[in-house]
């Protein structure tokens, strides 16, 4: 029975094919729990390599913690909890270790919004697509970015799995790139370690079209199952929604109480326009 | 209450012996007739000048806070891009002011570009109007300058680059471009002296001469009178006292119908603010949260919405001419597609001013021409390899609707002429 269940929670994972869309984030504004467990991750596990230098500590308390809670658990580096969350790793020994210095994640949920989807899907999906490929310097490779320079931090709680990509790609002809004469299909395979293997196919006709699948294997080594790894990182990402606007739900709250007046302030205005124009005809 | 009254007529009395008040008041308020059947597309001249005031005062304060400095802070972000993140942030309602700030760029180019359709609707730029109208070019181009000039100060990927590719675009003059657009920038990139210039030109050269060139298409349009939606002057049909039999006084009529139009603007502007600041990344780009880096190039640059329309005229251009680069000719194309607008009142030749009384070719061209513009718009936001459902490409339909756009224009002088226009009435009507 317990076999069944883990079985069914991966399904969701095994599905995940076809060209890469973005997994909707889920929406954890005004959970504070789960806000507090995602501000934790991200003091734990990113505010090493990057900062949030735009957010100070002491406005965690609008997540519901006490000021001594903060400085007892969560201040590493800092001193006072009025400062903002920086770093000690100097930007110029970053950019030497990884290639490039690790951006600030303070307003990461916004800059990474595009047509595809919200910032805090792109996470979602990025934080749930490293596997692992020994042609990396960092032994990690990512599907939602690709050659991307960071390792994958959260690891240990997911662990390591196989991934198969089956990309169906057009074959040109070699003297005119844009005459297309055929498909392949090429099947790259990253073991659990990161070996890579593949082969292509000669695909028969013309009868298809350019797309890629990815079909994850069994998840060896987390700390975490599937499904709880797939929480903490929503919560993580719900943390970063909410640290790149925090003002965002009482921007909305405010909102209705300003269209509320304007509405009534609306009403008196007609009626004085009315009164004064009832004369012209 | 007497007492106060009679104290307060000898203190007008005292300055009205100093200054005109009385008479300016009465001149350009309560005594300044404007037609009584304005309908919808007027509230936004007064809507303009109250997102003028709503961009000057949400300026000031963010002036307080904002650093035009492009130099990085101990966490090697720009300053300037760290302070915005501050106002957001740190300072009290600093994100509702800079949200207004934002949304008002925008909803200055809404209101003014239907306010200037409202002008072509009603031909408000025919004879007596044609300097109103030249001052409201004017006033229109300040205000893309004001635009451009504010968009560099968040300092972001957006800003950055954007600022970068259109004073390029000064570098396809023959000769003089190379250096001219090193002249602008003050450097050889988009730099702290190209920041600390814009900064200069938007919050302090841009805005004085918008306000004082408000002030005098205020001033002209009060001299000849506002046109109306049927296009008659009302000045031609007086009573036995002088005031036109079709006008009301400006004050208390229309400021009162004009308070209405306000709160029903803000309405909508709070609408945008509060609950859509980014528009869907129209109104902030989402690079733009990146900060501005001059080592990493984004894949696809575009302007904000509002200069759209003319951004793809200037990409449509692809020929070189007389031995010049295309791109060249692309800035002269952009140019004149918003340059064009000004000759209005000597290219239409129609016998009537309004499109009430106007022919069928001119509501088909002027609709076609709406179409075109929004269309074209539309095409700037995208990368140039767009295609509309993947089929049909975007290039070439930018290429026809741009040459429509100028043909539109240069051909009026013709078909307004042949046009079946109806007969003008004699009084405005009310509908």
């Amino acid at each position: 029975m317990r076999k069944l269940l883990t079985a069914l929670l991966w399904l969701p994972l095994l599905a995940f094919a076809g060209e890469l869309h973005l997994d909707k984030a889920p929406d954890k504004s005004g959970d504070k729990a789960a806000l507090q467990h995602g501000a934790q991750l991200f003091i734990n596990y990113c505010l090493n390599c990057h900062s949030a230098s735009y957010m100070r500590y002491n406005r965690l308390q609008e997540l519901g913690l006490s000021e001594q809670q903060i400085k007892d658990n969560l201040l590493f580096t800092a001193g006072k909890t009025g400062e903002p969350m920086r770093i000690a790793m100097q930007r110029e020994d970053a950019k030497t270790w990884f290639g490039a210095a690790p951006p600030d994640l303070t307003i990461i949920a916004r800059a990474k919004a595009s047509e595809e989807g919200s910032g805090a899907d792109w996470l979602y999906t990025y934080l749930r697509t490293f596997y692992r490929d020994e042609s990396r310097p960092t032994g990690w490779n990512n599907i939602a970015f690709p050659t991307v320079a960071m390792p994958h931090v959260l690891w240990q709680l997911q662990g390591a799995r196989p991934l198969t990509v089956e990309e169906v790609r057009q074959v040109s002809d070699p003297t005119d790139a844009s005459r297309v004469v055929g498909y392949e299909k090429v099947v790259t395979t990253y073991d659990i370690s990161g070996a890579k293997s593949g082969q292509t196919e000669k695909l028969e006709g013309m009868d298809h079209h350019a797309e890629t699948e990815y079909h994850w294997g069994e998840t060896k080594g987390g700390k975490l199952d599937a499904h709880d790894y797939d929480v903490a990182v929503a919560d993580l990402v719900g943390f970063l929604k909410y640290m790149s606007e925090p003002v965002s739900s009482y921007r909305k709250h405010l909102g209705w109480i300003v269209l509320i007046v304007l509405a009534v302030l609306f009403v008196f205005s007609y009626a004085l326009k009315r009164e004064f124009w009832k004369d012209v005809h | 209450m007497n007492w106060m009254n009679a104290k307060l007529q000898e203190l007008v009395g005292w300055v009205d012996e100093r200054f005109p008040l009385l008479e300016s008041y009465r001149y350009h308020a309560s005594r300044y007739y404007a037609p009584k059947n304005f309908n919808f597309w007027y509230f936004f001249g007064s809507l303009a000048l109250l997102v003028l005031v709503l961009q000057i005062v949400t300026g000031i304060f963010l002036t307080m806070h904002f650093k035009p400095d492009a130099s990085l802070n101990a966490s090697g972000v720009p300053v300037a891009f760290a302070s915005v993140e501050y106002i957001m942030r740190d300072v009290p309602w600093g994100w509702l002011i800079r949200y207004m700030h934002s949304t008002g760029a925008s909803a200055f180019f809404i209101v003014v570009y239907l306010h200037m359709f409202r002008g072509m609707l009603y031909g408000s730029y025919r004879k007596p109007r044609e300097l109103l109208w030249l001052i409201g070019m004017a006033i229109f181009l300040c205000l893309m300058g004001e635009a451009f000039f504010g968009y560099l100060l968040p300092w972001g990927q957006m800003s950055f680059w954007g600022a970068q590719v259109i004073v390029n675009l000064f570098s396809a003059i023959p000769f003089v471009g190379p250096d001219l657009s090193i002249w602008i920038r003050g450097d050889y990139v988009v730099s702290d002296a190209t920041l600390n210039r814009f900064f200069a030109f938007h919050v302090i050269a841009i805005p004085l001469l918008l306000c004082g060139l408000v002030f005098i298409h205020m001033v002209a349009l009060h001299a000849v009178g506002s046109n109306n939606p049927d296009g008659i002057e009302i000045k031609k049909n007086k009573g036995p006292d002088g005031i036109p039999l079709d006008g009301v006084a400006f004050h208390p009529y229309y400021t009162v119908k004009d308070i209405m139009g306000a709160v029903g603007f803000m309405i909508v502007f709070a609408l945008v603010v509060f609950f859509a600041p980014e528009m869907g990344g129209y109104f902030l780009e989402y690079n733009n949260f990146i900060p501005a880096n001059p080592l990493q190039t984004p894949p696809h640059i575009a302007p904000v919405w509002y200069f759209t329309p003319y951004y793809s005229i200037l990409r449509a251009v692809t020929y070189p001419l007389f031995g010049i680069d295309a791109k060249f000719w692309g800035v002269v194309a952009m140019g004149a597609s918003t340059l064009i607008i000004a000759l209005l009142p000597w290219l239409d030749r129609s016998p009537v001013k309004s499109i009430r009384y106007k022919g069928p070719i001119f509501k088909t061209l002027l609709s076609i021409w709406v179409f075109a513009f929004v269309i074209l718009g539309f095409l700037g936001t995208k990368p140039p390899a767009y295609a509309f459902f993947g089929l049909i490409p975007g290039p070439p339909v930018a290429q026809i609707l741009s040459v429509y756009y100028f043909l539109f224009f240069l051909t009026m002088p013709v078909w307004s002429k042949i046009d079946k226009c109806k007969p003008v009435p004699e009084r405005v009507t009310s509908k």
